[in-house]
């Protein structure tokens, strides 16, 4: 008999593991970010010490924090704008505990320091397998669900999560073929600069197509969602989408200007980033001009305040990174903490408040209320999320501009104007109002832990949520 | 050189390039539709998925599609300008190794006449010359302050550069001999060939050397086998021998610390003290040696100033 029922277990799994590991990779940015100012503030542990707990934090907020509210939304939209049940729900399970394991054995294997040493590809050899498994059965249950639609048409979310899967699968297996030569270490298959160049094809393509492509599919879905208006364009959506994802594939270069990478392939690195900029900023438009007729929102509705300040922030960013793949201007920006602030004002601004957002309208729905427990603390949250990004990015511009500055800096004499101590002495203040940012957009995931506790105890578990019989055209 | 094994690859990379910039351009241009007139409100599509979620049709925005056709042609026009086509050099032929090599070109011209005349000169003349000693202190804190510190004060296992206490000689030619070339300060782990109490017993004989606190019975037992397994090295009366670089036990000078828990450690397990010859890290340019003759003059004056 065909199922009446939409599957929320595994999206109610999935979007409360968003918050918690949230919470759990957010705490340690904070801790790294205090380490730069008071280098021995973990005590000299080796477990916690920086190098260790570095990839921890990209990791944890990359993968756990945002790959599972990739996850919880994906199989969430694709059901509903399907208006039908996930296909093979055993499989969406083992994804979810599969998925689980990882962030579990990468919280455990980073800290004591096993890694292949590869950029956001640090998990070795084994949990690369385990990945490789879940995402096969994470396509299968996708394209699954899609291909047993009911809707005549794919909806436009549905295409930047396919993209995102299918992409995700080949940089994921290109980037990490090793030879193991124990259980705990391996070696890349490449070496030398086509090594470099393979890492960094899929460095900047799990920003293109974890943190973009797939977070534009979120937005497709929750921005008119609440805003309670249509699309702004179709032709939009269409252009921007395949622009986007053709172009995305060939800007890793960018990451290798001025290096042993032959002069073409940086060139070609930095123009496909510039012609990178329109296609980013059509998904920007098509979210924010959704708004129009409906602007008047903004003011009383907090999730809505999220939505489209991540979108602001996905418009800055998404303008910043072409710029910084200039040739020129790489020269300056690159090593300095001016990377960390274009990096955080896409992770924080735009990953982490479209998520937010988005699970404040989710998680509700997926208790049976309306809305979530107080709408005040959301206020709140937004307005502690947007100081925290702006003190961070802020003051990651000043301090990497100066550092670069200062690197270049030469005496009359030939001689460098600034040692390496007096540099990072220039650093501190801004490490401080670092700091203090990080905190309080950590502080304002702890709210959002205390709301969604408040609202699950209030909620009920809904796993009755009918499908609608009548099918649109 | 080329960078590509075959001739076939270059080729490859210019078509599929250009083609990918052009055929981005005709997709542009056939999903193109009019404006919408003054007040002609956007097409709005038929379907609708999860109750009410809906597409407008609006066309492409102009200042939009403006600014994506821009990128394309600032794309097409540096791959005429600069390298990126395959084997195409651009017309400009620009190279990265050639702008790095024209700079560094730039730079010793400019800068040649800065350290000629300090060529001409010996490091004791060069020391006592304050415009010297200002390059130098720079050069010194760019090379030399991640580890004897920015005042040249040292610090545990890095030697202090501004007393008289030199482990391989303190005379201007020793000096840059150690900068340029380094030094390997190595001594041998002694633990178990002395066993616990042996170690012990040198130990003490040694704080006995420069007058410290120590277990005058301990210290008696000590000396002997300091003269059988230290005095190779540290001399018969501890006094150091600076062509090994096995320091001077009799001063109040401690490299790696003196106290008695110190001592036994560096008997214990043995020390590896290394400095990196910075021949290579001055860089390629031809003022590389003056920088060594000014970088030789600064340490040595370093000790000089206090006499």
């Amino acid at each position: 008999m065909e199922a009446t029922t939409y599957n929320y277990k595994v999206v109610r799994q999935f979007a409360i593991m968003t918050v918690v590991w949230g919470i759990v990779g957010m705490l340690v940015g904070v801790i790294l970010a205090a380490q730069l100012i008071w280098p021995d503030i973990t005590f000299g542990i080796e477990w916690l010490s920086y190098g260790r707990l570095r990839p921890l934090h990209t990791n944890a907020v990359i993968f756990a924090f945002g790959g599972s509210a990739l996850f919880a939304v994906s199989y969430y939209i694709v059901q509903r704008t399907c208006q039908v049940r996930l296909w093979a729900e055993k499989l969406a399970a083992f994804t979810f505990w599969g998925w689980t394991t990882v962030i579990v054995l990468a919280a455990i294997t980073l800290p004591l320091g096993y890694t292949s040493t590869k950029e956001y590809a640090e998990l070795e050899w084994p949990i690369d397998i385990l990945i490789t498994l879940v995402w096969v059965a994470y396509a299968l249950v996708f394209f699954g669900t899609i291909v047993k639609r009911k809707t005549k048409h794919i909806y436009v979310s549905n295409w930047f999560f396919g993209a995102y899967i299918l992409t995700i699968a080949l940089l994921h297996i290109v980037n990490n073929l090793e030879i193991p030569v124990t259980l705990t270490k391996s070696y890349s298959l490449y070496s030398g600069v086509q090594d470099a160049m393979v890492q960094w094809w899929y460095g900047h393509n799990a920003v293109g197509f974890f943190l973009t492509t797939a977070f534009l599919g979120m937005m497709y879905y929750f921005v008119p969602k609440q805003a309670g208006r249509p699309i702004y364009s179709y032709r939009l959506s269409v252009v921007h989408f395949w622009s986007l994802n053709f172009i995305y594939m060939w800007a890793g270069p960018h990451h290798l200007q001025y290096t042993a990478l032959p002069d073409w392939a940086q060139s070609l690195g930095m123009v496909f980033s510039l012609m990178l900029l329109a296609p980013s900023w059509g998904g920007m438009m098509n979210g924010i001009m959704t708004l129009s007729g409906a602007w008047h929102k903004l003011r009383t509705d907090p999730i809505l305040k999220f939505l489209v300040t991540a979108l602001s922030f996905y418009g800055m960013s998404t303008f910043e990174g072409p710029m910084m793949s200039i040739k020129t201007v790489n020269a300056l920006s690159h090593y300095t903490e001016w990377t960390i602030g274009h990096v955080h004002s896409g992770a924080l601004g735009w990953v982490a408040m479209i998520t937010i957002g988005s699970m404040y309208y989710l998680i509700p729905r997926l208790f049976g209320r309306e809305q979530m427990y107080s709408t005040r603390l959301i206020e709140w949250h937004f307005w502690w999320s947007t100081i925290g990004v702006v003190l961070y990015i802020a003051s990651m511009w000043i301090a990497g501009v100066a550092q670069g500055l200062m690197w270049r800096a030469a005496n009359a004499d030939g001689t460098l104007t600034y040692s390496f101590a007096q540099v990072l002495n220039t650093m501190y203040p801004f490490y401080g109002i670092r700091l203090a940012g990080g905190a309080l957009f950590f502080s304002g995931m702890l709210l959002m832990a205390y709301n969604v506790w408040k609202t699950v105890r209030m909620g009920r578990v809904v796993n009755d949520a009918p499908i609608p019989q009548a099918v649109h055209a | 050189m080329s960078d590509f094994t075959h001739g076939f690859w270059p080729i490859y990379i210019s078509v599929i390039t250009l083609v990918s910039i052009v055929g981005t351009w005709i997709f542009l241009k056939t999903h193109t539709t009019r404006r919408l007139a003054p007040g002609e409100k956007p097409e709005l599509i038929e379907h609708t998925w999860d109750e009410d979620l809906q597409d407008f049709n609006n066309p492409l925005p102009r200042w939009w599609l403006g600014l994506f056709y821009g990128t394309l042609v600032f794309a097409l026009a540096y791959l005429v300008l600069w390298p990126g086509l395959g084997n195409f050099q651009g017309l400009l032929k620009w190279t990265q190794l050639g702008e790095y090599e024209a700079e560094v070109k730039a730079a010793e011209a400019k800068f040649q006449p800065v350290y000629a005349r300090f060529m001409q000169q010996d490091i004791a003349t060069v020391a006592a010359n304050d415009e010297a000693r200002a390059i130098g202190h720079n050069l010194f804190l760019t090379y030399c302050s991640q580890c004897h510190g920015s005042d040249a004060a040292g610090a545990r296992g890095y030697p202090n550069l501004t007393d008289h206490d030199w482990l391989y000689g303190g005379d201007p030619d020793t000096i840059k001999a150690t900068i340029a070339d380094g030094r390997s300060g190595v001594m041998p782990a002694l633990g178990d060939a002395l066993g616990a109490d042996g170690t012990k017993a040198v130990a003490h004989y040694v704080l006995s050397l420069s007058g410290r606190q120590h277990d005058a019975a301990l210290a008696a037992v000590g000396k002997p086998k300091f003269e059988e397994n230290c005095a190779a090295c540290h001399m018969p009366d501890g006094t150091g021998m600076q062509a090994m670089g096995a320091p001077n036990l009799t001063d109040k000078v401690w490299l790696y610390g003196g106290s008695e828990a110190a001592i036994i450690e560096s008997i214990a397990k043995g020390r590896n003290g290394v400095m990196p010859g910075m021949a290579q890290t001055l860089g390629t340019t031809s003022n590389k040696d003056a920088k060594l003759h000014l970088l030789a003059a600064y340490v040595y004056g370093l000790s000089q100033r206090k006499q």
